[in-house]
């Protein structure tokens, strides 16, 4: 993938395949130029065997099918930056909190990088395709914070209008592009 | 500043809006394969383009726009399949933010599929 943004949207897909009613992406960067960034969702899970092997590029639950691209695709991106690719999973029926956390590490100053790229569209169609998930996002910088909480927004619109309508998003898409515009 | 002020405007600016809304399985769904290999190719701007134009020639009470998984055809990714009801399904190929404008001037708006997009031209023959 061109971008990081684009690994993130394919990545929050699985979150949303998966059911999840909250997805929080979480992005770190800190001042050495090292990118952490975490997609959490309370959805089915997976058990261990399937954590085991959901990286690599020869395996899928639909394995008749095809093979699942989105994980080992951003193993890749990730380790060929010095960086690396963490997957910790409970699946449903074992105990309370179900879900999976999908955490990768990149060196953005790595000749291999890919940029970042662009976030709030990748916001953008999250949103759009899944109004109804309890979307959080939080990308912390050393020049500051961008944040969008869907639930927050959902508590303005009420119940009547949805996050998917297009001058919503257009707000959306205008509300982070002037917190972005802020850390320039 | 963006407030939240701003967004509570937008919702009593839309309640009449969405209220006229007829869901009655009569309308035109496009569709955009957001799988992993649509991500890769593409799928993301052709999203935004449909969103945007139907906003834009005020389609939105006839036409939706949604996203779903891998349609399984993915050396024609981004992949946009629109469905009018009564008529059969049309599956576009290769598609960018430029086609999908003129998708939904020609096709969704002015009734004439655009052929040269459609999968049908695109295949190997
Ligand atoms: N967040 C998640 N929750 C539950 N299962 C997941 C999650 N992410 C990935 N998986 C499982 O791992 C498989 C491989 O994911 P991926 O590499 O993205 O390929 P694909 O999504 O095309 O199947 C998925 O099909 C799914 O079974
Ligand atoms: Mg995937």
């Amino acid at each position: 993938m061109r971008e990081l943004s684009l690994n993130i949207l394919d990545i929050a897909q699985n979150s949303v395949r998966a059911e999840a009613t909250a997805i929080t992406i979480t992005l770190m960067e800190d001042a050495e130029g090292w990118l952490t960034f975490e997609i959490a969702d309370n959805g089915k899970g997976m058990d261990a065997e399937t954590v085991r092997r959901v990286s690599d590029p020869f395996y899928t639950t639909r394995t008749t099918r095809r093979v699942g691209l989105g994980l080992p695709f951003l193993r890749l991106a990730a380790e060929q930056t010095g960086g690396s690719l963490e997957i910790r999973s409970t699946p449903r029926g074992e105990g309370e909190d179900h879900g999976t956390v999908v955490r990768a590490v990149f060196n953005m100053k790595h000749i291999d990088a890919a940029p970042l790229g662009d976030m709030i569209s990748t916001l953008c169609v999250l949103l759009q395709g899944q109004p109804q998930i309890n979307w959080l996002y939080i990308h912390t910088t050393p020049r500051g914070e961008v944040r969008l909480d869907a639930e927050e927004l959902r508590a303005v619109l009420g119940e009547d209008i949805s996050l998917d309508e297009t001058e919503v998003i257009n707000w959306i898409r205008d509300y982070l592009d002037e917190q972005y515009s802020t850390l320039d | 500043m963006k407030t939240l002020a701003e967004l509570a405007e937008i919702r009593e600016k839309m309640k009449g809006k969405v209220a006229m809304r007829q869901n009655d399985g009569n309308e035109t769904r496009i569709i955009v394969g957001m799988g992993t290999c649509g991500i890769a190719a593409g799928a993301r701007p052709v999203l935004a383009a449909l969103v945007e134009e139907v906003s834009k020639e005020k389609l939105e009470e006839t036409v939706t726009v949604t996203q779903t998984g891998c349609i399984g055809i993915c050396q024609y990714e981004p992949v946009v399949e629109v469905i009018e009801p009564g008529k059969e399904k049309v599956t576009y190929v290769k598609m960018t933010a430029e086609k999908a404008q003129r998708v939904v001037a020609e096709h969704i708006k002015g009734g004439k599929v655009v052929t040269a997009f459609t999968i049908g031209a695109n295949v190997a023959k």
